[in-house]
């Protein structure tokens, strides 16, 4: 992975100063809130309904084991014993106090982390694939250009105020799991007509109140030019996203308002002007980023099948949470933060300790994040498969459920975001008691629940094949449901099925879902594909057709 | 009154006036500046003299040049957010003095205005960043090209260090002469 220079180690050491600065400052009134709320945002920190929540910023979600120790650490020291993984690959603290957090973020610095431009209107973490470099049908693996673009974005001068927040994502597989179409700006490793590997660039998708699927604004941009393509459409949308209404601030809204034809005019138009300056990357930039992410020292294995004489459970779990590598031998293994008590993508100080030692004992020392609020082990030997699932089931890490409905996406809703209208982990608490049977769930297939808990859709519910927004009406909390969403390459919104269901309803309106969804499938199609063939109205019949047997 | 200014990392007094400032402001009244024959050196406001260079809002600007003669060289514009550098760039270029308006804390289309001033348009003189103006700015607006800040008489103290927030970078920067970042050499 990538490890600190002098440079980068100089500007986090600087921030954490620059950050102590401002607290103290705003602490002796010399910055109102209002000042300090623009300084603060671009540091992760948000002022929440309990307690500041700060978010620390994991780079396309790659860890070491002592990043993460640190982190067990600070929950422990500094909050209440746990963390809160994100869907863009970042972790939340939920309960840190304000005079704090410069030294949190001093704990942060000496492990190499940060948490620069988690929040406000900049270019926030870049995320990716967690299954990048190790999943076999990769064309090339995204984390040296993620690297690349996190120097880049870091403190750039021309882009620290921009109309809004602004998210890349960068994939390097055919199967999109970094959710890049719905990302302002998706970068996808292409080949071009020649064979060569460069970039097919996406932009001006978002979720929030608005949500858009993003379109492509260039079928292929050679490699050395990505930085300067990428400066290209930050300086139109710096120019001439809008800044009146912070609703209708996204590029999203820039792209759908110029088509996208006139965006790429302008962009293409500004980068014409840029592509020779020193934006355009040389060789032995790229090769020296991607010498950070060499394959590590993997055994010359054959494959072999660890599900032969183990017991049901452990061979359930293997064939749910755990993914194909592509070195014979190894396995990329979930580990599931979903387990049906427990709000999804928490993990408490001593799972991550835990996790910290696994990684060191079974995986190179490295843990991923998973944009579905998870975590990877990504090089785990086969034969090591057993005993590795033996030491997370015992601490409540082998939920084996991945990818299956009870994998959630899930905001922390009411009960600790301010911006939310109705709770979300009680929701899928209700759930999870619903759906336990695991042959049921298995029988289901790939199923993606997500949820959030107000219009900002941090849970990603609009792209969820089955999507769930909480809404307030009248003060109470009500649950708005949406199917045949998809967040992969084939992205798509999902339709609204009929008016929102209380919250005791949730459940049974996904299990009628899924009864029409068993009925009317054809072998092999899975719940968003049947949707997207039959259409919503026999679902949308069978929710309402009649109220739910007590 | 006299302003102060922190240009080119040092403080000083302000040798420049806005149009609307100050009692001056009646000598160069709409009715003359728009119509009426140079009134600069008439109210004693010589270009090129202290207390005699102004700085007028762009459009002013472009309604007052052929009628006041204004030498580029001795006057200064203030630019809003909304002005498209693209398009008037090639008319700022021999100006002495740019100011860039920043109206909030939120609003950054002046720090692009800043760079294509400068990279794109070649502009070598003084480009001053106005309005909301605070220690946090400084680093990024130095980096973009600005050399001249005009603070609230509170942000002075602690406003050159802020200029050095940073001691590292990972982008080019118009502060270093666009050299390359470090590790692309």
């Amino acid at each position: 992975m990538y490890r600190y220079d002098s440079i980068d180690k100089t500007l986090v050491d600087e921030r954490v100063a620059q950050f102590r600065d401002q607290t103290q400052r705003f602490l002796t009134g010399q910055l109102s809130e209002e000042e300090f709320r623009h300084l603060r945002l671009r540091n992760g920190l948000y002022i929440q309904r309990h307690a500041p929540m700060l978010r620390v910023a994991i780079p396309y979600g790659l860890l070491s084991s002592g990043q993460l120790r640190m982190l067990g650490g600070i929950a422990r020291r500094y909050d209440r014993g746990y963390g809160h993984l994100t869907t863009r690959q970042n972790i939340q603290f939920n309960w840190p106090k304000l005079e704090d957090v410069p030294d949190i973020l001093a704990d942060l610095a000496t492990v190499e982390m940060h948490a620069i431009q988690t929040s406000g209107n900049c270019i926030r973490n870049t995320t990716s694939d967690h299954l990048a470099g190790v999943t076999p049908e990769e064309l090339e693996d995204p984390r040296p250009w993620c690297e690349i673009i996190r120097q880049w974005s870091t403190f750039h001068p021309e882009f620290t105020y921009l109309p809004r927040k602004f998210k890349i994502a960068v994939t390097g597989a055919p199967q999109d799991r970094a959710a890049s179409m719905v990302h302002d700006v998706g970068v996808h490793i292409v080949r071009g007509a020649s064979g060569e590997l460069g970039f097919e660039i996406i932009a001006g998708g978002g979720l929030g109140r608005t949500p858009i699927i993003g379109q492509v604004v260039r079928e292929f941009l050679p490699r050395d030019h990505l930085l300067s393509y990428l400066e290209a459409i930050l300086r139109v949308y710096n120019l001439e996203g809008r800044r009146d209404n912070l609703t209708k601030a996204r590029i999203k809204i820039l792209v759908r308002s110029l088509g996208i034809e006139e965006f790429r005019r302008r962009v293409e138009a500004e980068w014409a002007q840029i592509k020779e300056s020193s934006l355009r990357l040389g060789e032995a930039e790229i090769a020296r980023v991607s010498g950070f992410f060499a394959p590590p020292a993997y055994r010359v294995l054959g494959d072999e099948d660890p599900e032969v004489g183990r017991e049901t459970a452990f061979r359930a779990w293997y064939r749910h949470n755990t993914h194909a590598h592509k070195i014979s031998g190894y396995r990329a293994v979930f580990v599931s933060l979903k387990k049906p008590d427990v709000a999804p993508g928490d993990v408490t100080d001593a799972q991550m300790e835990l996790i910290a030692d696994l990684a060191d004992r079974f995986a190179f020392g490295e843990i991923r994040v998973t944009h579905t609020q998870n975590f990877v082990f990504a090089d785990v030997e086969q034969a090591a498969c057993y005993e590795l699932w033996r030491a997370l089931a015992a601490a409540g890490l082998a939920t084996p459920n991945i990818g299956t409905l009870t994998d959630m996406i899930c905001c922390p809703g009411l009960d600790f975001c301010s911006l939310a209208n109705a709770g979300s982990i009680d929701v899928a608490k209700r759930i999870n008691e619903r759906f336990d049977d695991y042959d049921y769930l298995y029988d289901l297939g790939e199923l993606d629940v997500k949820m959030s808990g107000c219009m900002n859709a941090c849970g990603h519910h609009h792209v969820g094949h089955i999507g769930i927004l909480g809404v307030d009406k009248g003060g109470e909390e009500w649950y708005q449901i949406t199917i045949g969403g998809a967040a992969g390459k084939d992205a798509a919104l999902g339709s609204v099925i009929g008016p929102s269901v209380a919250k005791a309803e949730v459940a049974e309106t996904i299990a009628r879902l899924l009864a029409v969804y068993v009925e009317r499938r054809e072998p092999e199609e899975r719940f968003v594909d049947t949707v997207h063939r039959i259409g919503v109205k026999p679902f949308k019949e069978r929710v309402y057709a009649a109220p739910a047997a007590a | 009154m006299l302003r102060r200014l922190l240009l080119d990392r040092a403080i000083v007094v302000d040798e420049w006036r806005y149009l609307e400032e100050g009692a001056d402001a009646a000598a160069l009244g709409d009715a003359a500046a728009l119509g009426g024959p140079p009134a600069l050196e008439d109210a004693g406001l010589a270009p090129g003299t202290a207390g005699g260079r102004w700085i007028l809002p762009y459009e002013r600007w472009l309604a007052a040049r052929a009628a006041w003669r204004l030498p580029p060289r001795a006057t200064g514009v203030l630019l809003e957010p909304t002005h498209a550098i693209e398009r008037i760039g090639p008319a700022l270029a021999n100006f002495s003095l740019i100011a860039v308006r920043f109206p909030s804390p939120s609003d950054g289309r002046g720090y692009t205005q800043g760079r294509l001033l400068r990279e794109r348009w070649g502009f070598t003189g003084e480009l001053r960043a106005v309005d909301y103006v605070r220690h946090d700015q400084l680093f990024f607006l130095a980096r973009c090209g600005f050399n001249a800040f005009e603070l609230p008489e509170h942000e002075f103290p602690g406003a050159l260090a802020a200029l050095g927030t940073f001691t590292a970078e990972y982008q080019a920067s118009n502060d270093a002469g666009l050299a390359m970042p470090l590790r692309h050499r």
